[in-house]
């Protein structure tokens, strides 16, 4: 009954969401603020029915109704109760219904923090979200219903078990933060193609859609970084960014965002770029779904290939050609052909933003021809190529470079034209510091590294000129606290890069390991470490089996030192699938993590393994830093120029400006 | 499709399938950490007998081979569980040719060698740094392309925004921040 | 002009989508197309005192089909096989790959054989050397040792009407 219950709200939903998307636009277009007004309740009414449908599909799950075939295939009765409920989005159906939810979730709060926009915008914003939530609503009912029955015979005795890869905590957390981000995207997206269908594409436009924006961001940020680090320790291996088609999924989105929120200050202060920030906001959203269709239709081979089926991929490439070709065509068709805003000069922070917009692209234009060109060159029937971790890490470090440069320069600089000589006084002593750092920090450890001088130099950089931005606008008086948010959120977020590429270029040049054998009472130097085996013990789960492993480690590389602390890794074979995982086992801490995961054993008695031990120096600044991507994003976003109650009315001339 | 039983993993070997089965996610062949063969049979409280305890010995006999094997697997993928490096994945294909490239290191060649022995037999596929050649081309100077692209979009606007006039501040701007102005002090009051 | 670009770019992108929709990424093609079949010589499953190697077959169109006892997928292809050899379109060696546990000669006994040999690849080696990813795999070599086709998977009717009776028909 519950699953019918969820199915019925589904279509329920999708009824709603064509109303949603057709009477308001219908209205804005008319000037019929009667049509205009069915905008909110039909938003929020779909927002209600999807998440029903949701609230059903997690009722299954819990209860473990095997009758469900999404529950058949993704649960199993032993699973502990919070992954049943994560298992919701387990499934491709699942992801894809809490993709709708949060769609949702989104329209309906843009529908509720838009009383001080005009009608026939907000009307056609949300308008705009129906349209898209009427293709996924489509896509789930017609080619992915989550709701479909095995009855009588088919009906399974218990559930095939969720991916143990699944079975994490990060599962709870970070598919829902990298949806918000995702989806977030249609917000910024929709407020552009208003812009362009109402021909006001004006200053308070930017205003208006650039808190959603870098909220959207702020999450994608987070939700990437916590991607990275559910791999980095579930995975087992040690690593934390494989350039796997998913990932680049994800990361693409979030430079064409980053890439936006820089733009879009330029249009809400100089009224310049508008045509550039309009595409950068289609671009993102378009890469969202792009993502979407590159996971799901199995055109790339990706870890998280769900089962493909020619019906889903046909369905969304189908949708991606009507909304992306459909918002492109009318970009070329009403974008302001006229040069906007004012004058700038060569060095001027305009120019410095458009240098960090067009560094940005070319990164996310490198990422996205390392992701397709193996499918290009299979289309072309030119044969089947792999571009891998070794191509992105050599092509893509280059290419961002500079941006981070620029990154120290831009805060800084004065708009419209800045001084040069100026601008090397303030800031000579930041840059002699960090080459000096970037030169002199690798000979102190492992000797010249231009890797790790690069990485150096950047980050100490970023980060001193981030305290000159701080010092310059204390410098007459004031206090930290009276500053702007969006001046803290900005400089947060910056800091953060340098914590990240401090974090990265330690990790990736610095870390050390070693793959031993471990008879019971082995022991094995590494970075001042001793890591003793103290054999494995069976270990009961609640859905698994395992060997956990004693390992304890102390202070020197030779035995005898004092006793740090004890790690446990595990190996764990699921009951359901028969699928062996690796626990790895970590001691986190501010400047390092030890790291010890259980390879084979090599004997029938279990006392002899391989055992995996990784020191990796700073490598949680890398996740430390995102978190400073996030919170300086929030903060920024919560500006209080963004909360003042622009009137209803919005200003008539500009309506007539960008037609 | 054969639905997986329960005490598939029981068998000496998990059941190898060619294609992605099961749950969602990873295909059966992959298995995340490696199978266990043994340990079923075998999970006993290890008891510890550190009379024979000792330095740890290093998985590969001759740590400089297992150090060069390793570097060069990074940059091999996995034929079975293809978004695996072959240095990383615990596919029993991967663990084969982890050995050959073993026996042939030791046996004297060099790397470019054993990359050849591996592309002769399953193509440019098992690289993940594809060569450079006429079909790659476009793949490793496209970065480089696209930053001359944005440097010349640069350039341009530069050029046409200082040949701008230098308007001051229009008024479309002081009505609109005249505007905002008055909702603050609207928002102030309340 | 410029304008458009951004809607021209998209386009060319979703026709090479669409095109990548009826591809396989995962499917590797086999770099021996057209080349020597890799020379061998292995003992044979339950006649260890002789061996078989490719050169024997010169002369004849034939099917390497590579399998294991412990293969889920060769079970499924089994059948199919088996009606192949009732009819013998063509002479099929089928490669027992890393049979470890030693069952292929018990499980042919009991199943019954579609093999006219069964050479026993137990290092795995052999089927390295021609580019085995996982069992099953089928190969086509022509009358001059020569591979002309690879299929992965297992082969069942459809397949076998679509991909290997052409094939063979103009390889006869």
């Amino acid at each position: 009954m519950i699953p019918e219950l969820g199915h019925f709200a589904l279509i329920v939903a999708l009824l709603l969401a064509l109303t949603q998307a057709t009477l308001p636009l219908i209205g804005a277009q008319r000037g019929n603020l009667t049509l205009m007004a069915v905008a909110r309740p039909a938003a929020q009414g779909q927002f209600v029915f999807v998440a029903i449908a949701f609230g059903c599909l997690a009722w299954s799950f819990l209860h473990n109704d095997f009758s469900v075939e999404n529950v058949a295939r993704n649960s199993f009765s032993q699973l502990p109760e919070i992954y049943r409920f994560t298992a919701t989005w387990g499934s491709h159906e699942g992801s894809m219904l809490l993709w709708a939810l949060i769609l949702a979730f989104w329209t309906t709060a843009v529908s509720v923090f838009s009383r001080h926009l005009p009608d026939d915008m907000v009307a056609r914003v949300i308008g705009i979200m129906g349209l898209v939530s009427t293709g996924f609503l489509a896509f789930l009912l017609t080619t992915s219903n989550p709701f479909l029955r095995l009855l009588g015979d088919a009906m399974p005795a218990d559930g095939r078990d969720m991916n143990p890869l699944l079975q994490d905590p990060g599962m709870v957390i970070h598919p829902p933060m990298l949806y918000m981000g995702y989806v977030g995207f249609s917000v910024a997206f929709a407020f552009a193609i208003a812009a362009l269908l109402s021909g006001r594409l004006d200053a308070a436009w930017a205003r208006w859609s650039r808190p959603w924006t870098t909220v959207a961001w702020a999450f994608l940020s987070a939700g990437i970084a916590l991607g990275s680090w559910w791999a980095y320790y579930e995975l087992g291996w040690g690593g934390w960014w494989f350039w796997d088609p998913t990932e680049n999924a994800s990361f693409m989105p979030w430079l064409a965002g980053t890439a936006l929120i820089h733009s879009l200050a330029v249009t809400e202060k100089r009224g310049a770029f508008k045509a550039w920030t309009v595409l950068l906001a289609l671009t993102a959203f378009s890469l969202s779904l792009l993502g979407t269709f590159l996971v799901r239709s199995g055109v790339l081979s990706s870890v998280h290939a769900f089962a493909t089926d020619p019906a889903r991929g046909a369905f969304i490439l189908g949708f991606l050609a009507v909304v992306i070709g459909g918002s492109l065509a009318l970009f070329a068709w009403r974008a302001p052909k006229m040069l906007t805003g004012g004058r700038f000069n060569w060095f001027s922070r305009e120019a410095l933003l458009l240098s960090n917009n067009v560094v940005l692209l070319a990164a996310l234009g490198t990422v996205l021809l390392g992701t397709l060109y193996p499918l290009l060159i299979d289309a072309l029937g030119m044969g089947k190529i792999s571009v891998g971790p070794p191509y992105f890490n050599a092509v893509f470090v280059p290419v961002i470079a500079p941006a981070l440069f620029l990154m120290g320069i831009g805060p800084l600089a004065r708009w419209k034209e800045a001084s040069l000589p100026d601008m090397v006084a303030r800031l000579k002593w930041a840059l002699a510091i960090s080459l000096a750092t970037g030169l002199l920090l690798p000979l102190t450890l492992k000797g010249f590294n231009a890797w790790a001088s690069l990485g150096f130099s950047l980050s100490v950089w970023i980060a001193l000129t981030v305290l000159i931005g701080f010092r310059e606008r204390l410098k007459n008086g004031g206090r930290l606290a009276a500053l702007p948010r969006a001046f803290w959120g900005m400089q947060l977020a910056h800091f953060g890069m340098a914590l990240g590429v401090a974090g990265i270029t330690l990790v990736a040049n610095y870390q050390t390991e070693r793959d031993v054998r471990m008879n019971v009472g082995d022991h094995a130097g590494l970075a001042g470490y001793t890591f003793t085996f103290r054999g494995t013990t069976d270990h009961v789960g609640p859905n698994y089996r395992a060997a956990r492993g004693t390992i304890e480690v102390s202070e020197g590389e030779k035995p005898g030192g004092k006793k740090l602390f004890v790690l446990h890794p595990e190996k764990r074979i699921y009951n359901a699938s028969g699928m062996a995982m690796t626990e790895a086992a970590i001691d986190p801490n501010f400047f390092r993590d030890v790291y010890v995961a259980l390879g084979e054993p090599l004997n029938d008695q279990a006392t002899t393994w391989v055992v995996r031990i990784f020191h990796k120096p700073f490598i949680n600044w890398l996740w430390i830093g995102a978190l400073f991507l996030a919170v300086g994003g929030f903060l920024a976003a919560s500006d209080r120029r963004y909360r003042i109650a622009v009137q209803a009315t919005a200003p008539s001339n500009a309506a007539a400006q960008g037609a | 499709m054969t639905t997986p039983t329960l005490t598939s993993f029981a068998a000496d070997e998990a059941p190898t399938l060619r294609y992605p089965q099961g749950g969602e996610g990873l295909p059966w062949g992959c298995p995340a950490g490696g199978l266990m063969k043994s340990l079923l049979f075998s999970l006993l409280i290890a008891l510890n007998t550190s009379v024979w305890a000792g330095e740890a010995a290093p998985v590969g006999e001759d740590p400089a081979i297992e150090q060069r094997m390793v570097k060069l697997a990074e940059e091999l993928r996995c034929l079975v569980c293809q978004n695996e490096s072959l240095a990383g994945s615990h596919a029993e294909l991967a663990e084969d040719l982890r050995k050959e490239i073993r026996v042939q290191m030791k046996a004297g060649k060099n790397d470019k060698e054993v990359i050849e022995y591996l592309t002769t037999r399953y193509g440019d596929f098992v690289l993940y740094r594809p060569p450079f050649k006429p079909l790659t081309y476009i793949l490793w100077l496209g970065p480089l392309l696209f930053l001359g692209l944005g440097g010349g979009i640069w350039y341009v606007t530069l050029q046409k925004r200082r040949a701008l006039k230098d308007t001051p501040v229009d008024e479309k701007q002081l009505d609109e921040a005249s505007k905002l102005l008055a909702a603050q002090l609207l928002d102030e009051k309340r | 002009m410029k304008r458009w670009l951004p809607l021209i770019i998209f386009a060319v992108l979703v026709g090479f989508f669409a095109k990548g929709l009826f591809l396989n990424p995962r499917e590797v093609p086999s770099p021996f197309i057209g080349k020597a079949a890799p020379a061998f010589t292995l003992p044979m499953v339950g006649q260890a005192d002789k061996t078989f190697s490719p050169a024997d077959m010169k002369g004849k169109v034939w099917l390497l089909n590579v399998w294991a006892p412990w293969c889920v997928s060769c079970r499924q292809e089994h059948g199919v096989l088996m009606a192949l050899a009732q009819s013998q379109p063509v002479p099929i060696v089928g490669l027992n790959w890393k049979d470890k546990a030693r069952e292929a000669e018990q499980l042919l006994a009991q199943a019954g054989s579609p093999y006219l040999a069964v050479p026993d690849d137990l290092s795995g080696k052999t089927g390295i050397d021609y580019g085995v990813t996982g069992t099953p795999e089928t190969y086509v070599i022509d009358k001059a040792g020569i591979v002309r086709m690879k299929h992965v998977g297992p082969i069942d009717e459809k397949v076998w009407k679509e991909k290997f009776e052409p094939k063979l028909k103009e390889l006869n």
